[in-house]
């Protein structure tokens, strides 16, 4: 664990920024797979203010940041966006995510924030997420081209 | 008559309103935002599964540093995420709330989802929140595919009649 350089305000911040971010979930209606299928489904396109609200300031705090600012005050790093490279991959990662979130009416956070409401099968959807992860690790693992140092 | 008519096709699309959407939306990126904004992290929801798996796991690729270096503010984050919808389930008065969707379709839609967000780099909240606000090609691309197939999942289990 590369603890140094770190504020000791860093884990009790990450805690609050997850706070807010489980609020708005539950708030949003996100943390209940009927309505994530309702939107799905044509019935309510309420999501699309969830995602966009979400987005809407999310890119605001990144455009503000990597302009304007130079380094995060709880560890000194440097501010950057969000940029991945485009491959295979996302693409078909894109396409098993949906199906799994078209079946389910699940993603990881809401999944999270459902254990907060009291939704106990949820844990049903988390242990399915678990298996998914390790199976996708794992088979990965098993390919020669995919090795990697551990550090 | 006329002038209403509008009206009437906007609560047809949002028959619970959108104040609780919007409102949900700011705080989901005000959330991600307080993380950015204090320690440069861009967090997402799905990576947790990963980094958790280490602790378990003898696997090499769940114990590469970047996710074993992380797993530990990640479980924080992700328990954050718990307590907050704990803490407005308590406040709004609501009281605890059980999904009807089966059994077998969170669990296969789970695994799914599992194995999707890890093979594509992120989900709704890394590439559909962070991705989309970073204006990053990438995260449009993966958006645009898992919102076009779970339309046309979700459309075709409601047509096969399973429901929930």
């Amino acid at each position: 664990m590369s603890d140094t350089g770190r504020s000791p305000w860093f884990l009790p911040v990450i805690y609050i920024g997850g706070i807010i971010f489980g609020v708005g979930l539950a708030l949003s209606g996100m943390a209940k797979p009927e309505i994530v299928l309702d939107f799905l489904q044509f019935e309510d396109f309420g999501l699309l203010f969830v995602m966009g609200g979400a987005a809407l300031v999310t890119g605001i705090a990144f455009a503000v940041a990597t302009r304007y600012l130079g380094s995060a005050p709880l560890t000194g790093s440097e501010y950057r966006r969000r940029v991945k490279n485009l491959d295979r991959n996302v693409v078909v990662g894109g396409v098993v995510f949906g199906g799994g979130w078209g079946l389910s009416g699940i993603c990881p956070g809401a999944a999270y924030a459902s254990v907060g409401i009291g939704n106990v099968p949820i844990l049903w959807a988390i242990a399915g997420m678990f298996l998914g992860a390790y199976a996708q690790g794992y088979w990965r693992s098993t390919r020669s081209d995919e090795a990697v140092p551990s550090n | 008559m006329n002038m209403l008519t509008p009206l009437v096709a906007l609560s047809e699309l949002f028959p619970r309103g959108v104040s609780p959407y919007l409102l949900g939306g700011l705080l989901v990126g005000l959330g991600a935002a307080t993380i950015y904004l204090a320690t440069g992290i861009i967090a997402g929801a799905s990576t947790f599964l990963e980094s958790s798996l280490s602790y378990v796991s003898e696997v090499k690729r769940f114990n590469r540093y970047k996710y074993v270096s992380s797993r530990n503010w990640r479980v924080v984050f992700t328990v954050g995420i718990v307590s907050g919808a704990a803490i407005y389930t308590l406040i709004s008065g609501q009281g605890a709330w059980t999904t009807d969707v089966q059994w077998w379709r969170l669990l296969a839609g789970g695994f799914l989802v599992g194995v999707g967000t890890r093979l594509g780099k992120g989900c709704t909240s890394g590439h559909g929140v962070c991705g989309v606000g970073s204006l990053s090609n990438t995260s449009f691309v993966n958006v645009a595919t898992f919102l076009a197939v779970a339309i046309g999942t979700a459309q075709l289990v409601q047509a096969l009649g399973v429901s929930p």
